[in-house]
């Protein structure tokens, strides 16, 4: 039983992971760690939202069934929400989210939500690492490669 | 449907990462692309130009731009499109810099990325609706909060421009810290000459409403209707009776007994007091934390305050009292708190009284400071002195800015202990002298020449301040040991302790460094994310007097100019309710933190007040029956750029 084997073939696999990030803390973080240059790999593809608390959990499901292997959503820190409270809804639908994946038989941590503020261009670059290295862990995700039409 | 996408080089800063022509070459295929181009500057004339020419000759009627961030370059795109008859919400913009070439190095892949991006942002713009703005009419009033140097000067400026102006400040009296300091570099003008004349045309310009000893309890609204409670905090003292004599100082029982704050601490003064004699307005606070009567409800057999009153102004009765103010702008100018240096390091400070901080010093040489403006410790005067500066600034581990003004109120001090003691000996250990304004370096040559030995230490050296029986001894890495009496710490500026408490409620931002955050360092340094609220002063980053004099008159006009036009456009992401599938299950309505959700009980169906409603989506995030629309992040917007991104 080594472990040698299996990782060297999961290095090949580059995960494609959809972000979620909210316009005014998130995204900002993120445009943040653009204009300081901080690298990350660039399995991330963002898509904006005025608020965390826009993402539908349908979204996120969406993603996956159409290709994705993880999905982030970044909403700003508790407290902190433009819209007061956007954020902490989406935590929780989140968090209902994952308990579904997880019955459907999918690794809770293909989908994330962290809190990034417009001050944490770092900070998002080592979500970004992170969230990439736990998915190219993870693998490709297969169970849900149906394109939904809605 | 004809889609126009233009790919941007921004010079080479997507073009080195980038492989923009074979991104044009495969997004030239994606369905309902008419045309596809790049350009070395997308936000150029040229670039400009060409997307006007190809709406017009190509009848295109969505546009794409792949470039910067749309925080930098959307609102110069929209414009374009809208000038040559496209909606402005029928336009969209993909960030490949800030989000790919600047993050990304193997080319390769962050091309890959920038074709897929697209992708997503073509697949989207087939479903992207036009929307109408809505203008909204702006209340011409502005409130500016903070009344130090900043906002005394914003306050003047957008009350001279004619507009009404509420002034809104925490403490008993205008002036903020300048009010503190002695002198100012690099001219040494007396700081409360320049400063006083200011405060008193604050309190009688016919324009500005002063609210002293008060503070911003709630903001609710957006630019050009901000509905902003203020609290007025009692001062038991009737201010329209209130003639400022002081009689009721000098009869207070605890007659300096409290510690004075204006002078850090280091005199005392009445439980009932001003906090400078140039207070403006000079009206009498009582202290509640230190009034006896106010704490035990008695003091002595008799009330000395009230007997020694002659206009009857005192009054242990007074409540605090909510005012609403209705505003169309707002201008924080809330300053910044001295470093404290009993947190490390702290070099000796408060364990020995020969170590002091720089605004200790401001008030130390003041003539209205507790020593008359002699300086000296335990009665006597310096003959070694030593300053340090960079203390608890160009921290890595603490405040890792430059606090700015810290070399010049050094060599400021340090030419008026030369001043005062001709034969003193005076050092200073420094690490960079950074005298960049206008007459700095002019000031320190002069120090310089004022025989004053600066003795560079670097950051990471270890420099100590024990304590002996005569004064101090100052231990600096590679320098001979100073036997010295009194020890003058450059203290740095830092955000003030209540700085998050404060953007939570005015809705901005902080940075990394703890002060408020503009809504772009270079381009856009006195506005905030939201829209009618702008920074003013050191609450944004520490600055001199000259620096905060000239954002301050800035913000101010950046905050006149919604209350001249007398209207504003609002951003037109609302949601709208589809009435054939909403089932009235009112799910949506706890979910608005904005009550733009309500139920009409006849039709058993949730209305939208659009007015209200700021666009968040949660609500149609959670609509059950998708009877809720995000306009311009509907669910058929995103799953399509979802479906092009990876898809693709
Ligand atoms: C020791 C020392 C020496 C200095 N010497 C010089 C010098 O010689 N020359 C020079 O150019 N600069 C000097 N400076 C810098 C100078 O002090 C600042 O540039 C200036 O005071 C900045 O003014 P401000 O209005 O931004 O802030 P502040 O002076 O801090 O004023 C802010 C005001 O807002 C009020 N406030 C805060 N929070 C609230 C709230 N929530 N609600 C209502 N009101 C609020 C405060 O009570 C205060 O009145 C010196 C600084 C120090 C520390």
């Amino acid at each position: 039983m080594t472990t040698t084997q299996p990782k060297a073939e999961v290095k090949e696999f580059e995960p494609n992971i959809i972000g979620f990030l909210c316009n005014w803390c998130s995204y900002a973080g993120a445009d943040l760690a653009g204009t300081s240059r901080i690298q990350y790999s660039p399995n991330i593809k963002i898509i904006k939202v005025m608020c965390s608390g826009r993402v539908n959990p349908m979204f996120v499901v969406n993603a996956l069934q159409q290709g994705a292997d993880g999905v982030l959503i970044g909403g700003c820190h508790p407290g902190d929400c433009h819209y007061q409270h956007g954020n902490y809804l989406a935590r929780r639908r989140i968090g209902v989210l994952k308990k579904v994946l997880e019955f459907m038989g999918i690794d809770e941590r293909r989908v994330r939500m962290t809190w990034v503020s417009a001050a944490e261009g770092r900070k998002f670059a080592e979500v970004i690492e992170e969230i990439t290295d736990d998915i190219r862990k993870l693998g490709p995700l297969k169970q849900l490669k149906r394109v939904n039409e809605w | 449907m004809k889609i126009g996408v233009y790919v941007c080089e921004c010079g080479i800063n997507i073009a080195a990462t980038v492989d923009v022509p074979e991104v044009v070459e495969k997004v030239k295929s994606f369905p309902n692309v008419e045309i596809c181009r790049y350009n070395k500057y997308t936000c150029s004339d040229p670039g400009q130009e060409s997307i006007r020419k190809d709406i017009k000759e190509l009848n295109l009627d969505r546009v794409v731009v792949a470039s910067c961030s749309p925080r930098m370059h959307e609102p110069t795109f929209r414009a374009v499109v809208e000038e040559t008859g496209i909606n402005p919400y029928c336009f969209e913009m993909v960030n490949i810099r800030e989000h790919v070439s600047w993050v990304h190095k193997d080319k390769e892949k962050a091309t890959e990325k920038a074709v897929a991006l697209i992708a997503g942002a073509v697949a989207r713009a087939q479903f992207l609706e036009p929307l109408e703005r809505k203008e909204v009419s702006v209340i011409p009033k502005s409130l500016v909060v903070g009344g130090g140097i900043a906002g005394i000067q914003a306050a003047l400026e957008i009350a001279t421009d004619g507009f009404q102006v509420y002034l809104v400040e925490q403490s008993p009296s205008l002036g903020g810290r300048m009010a503190q300091l002695d002198k100012t570099f690099p001219t040494l003008d007396c700081s409360a000459c320049i400063l006083t004349p200011k405060m008193v045309d604050v309190a009688r310009h016919p324009n500005i409403e002063l609210l002293t000893y008060s503070e911003i309890e709630k903001v609710d609204g957006y630019i050009g209707n901000f509905k902003v409670t203020v609290k007025k905090k009692p001062r038991y003292v009737d201010t329209d009776k209130c003639v400022g004599c002081g009689l009721c100082a000098e009869a207070c029982r605890l007659k300096g007994r409290v510690l004075n704050e204006f002078d850090e601490n280091l005199s005392k003064r009445s439980a009932i007091y001003i906090p400078f004699p140039q207070a403006v307005p000079l009206k009498y606070t009582i202290d509640s934390n230190r009034c006896n009567m106010l704490r035990f409800g008695k003091c002595g057999d008799e009330l000395l305050c009230v007997e020694a009153c002659e206009q009857n102004a005192i009054d242990f009765e007074q409540k605090e009292e909510f005012v609403e103010l209705d505003v169309g702008t707002i201008v924080v100018a809330t300053g910044y708190d001295n470093f404290d240096p009993s947190n490390e390091p702290k070099y000796g400070y408060k364990e020995n009284p020969n170590v002091i901080t720089g605004m200790e010093f401001e008030r130390l040489v003041n003539a209205a400071g507790p020593t008359e403006g002699h300086l000296e410790i335990n009665g006597k005067e310096p003959e070694n002195v030593v300053f340090i500066q960079c203390v608890g600034s160009r921290d890595k581990e603490g405040h890792e800015y430059c606090s700015r003004v810290c070399c010049m109120y050094t060599a400021k001090q340090a030419h008026m202990v030369r001043d005062k003691f001709p034969d003193a000996i005076i050092s200073v250990y420094f690490t960079d002298v950074r005298a960049f304004g206008k007459g700095f370096e002019e000031f320190y040559n002069r120090v310089l020449d004022e025989d004053i030995n600066y003795l560079r230490r670097e950051l990471d050296d270890s420099i100590e301040v024990v304590g002996n029986e005569k004064g101090v001894i100052v231990k600096a890495e590679g320098h001979p040991d100073i036997h010295a009496d009194l020890v003058v710490l450059a203290t740095g500026l830092v955000p003030k302790s209540d700085n998050k408490e404060i953007a939570r409620k005015l809705n901005i931002s902080l940075s990394g460094d703890g002060f408020f955050m503009e809504a772009h360092p270079k381009l856009r340094p006195l506005d905030t994310f939201t829209d009618g609220v702008f920074l003013a002063g050191c609450c944004q980053s520490p600055k001199d007097i000259p620096d905060a004099v000239a954002q301050a008159s800035g913000a101010a006009v950046r905050a006149a100019s919604p209350l001249a036009q007398g209207k504003v456009v609002v951003e037109a992401i609302t949601a709208i309710i589809d009435e054939d599938l909403c089932s009235g299950c009112r799910i949506c309505e706890n979910l608005c933190a904005y009550t733009a959700l309500e139920f009409v009980s006849d039709d058993k169906i949730m209305k939208i007040n659009d007015v209200l409603c700021k666009g968040c989506g949660s609500c149609a995030a959670a609509c059950p029956t998708g009877a809720i629309t995000m306009k311009h992040y509907s669910n058929k917007q995103v799953l399509a750029q979802i479906g092009g991104i990876l898809n693709q």
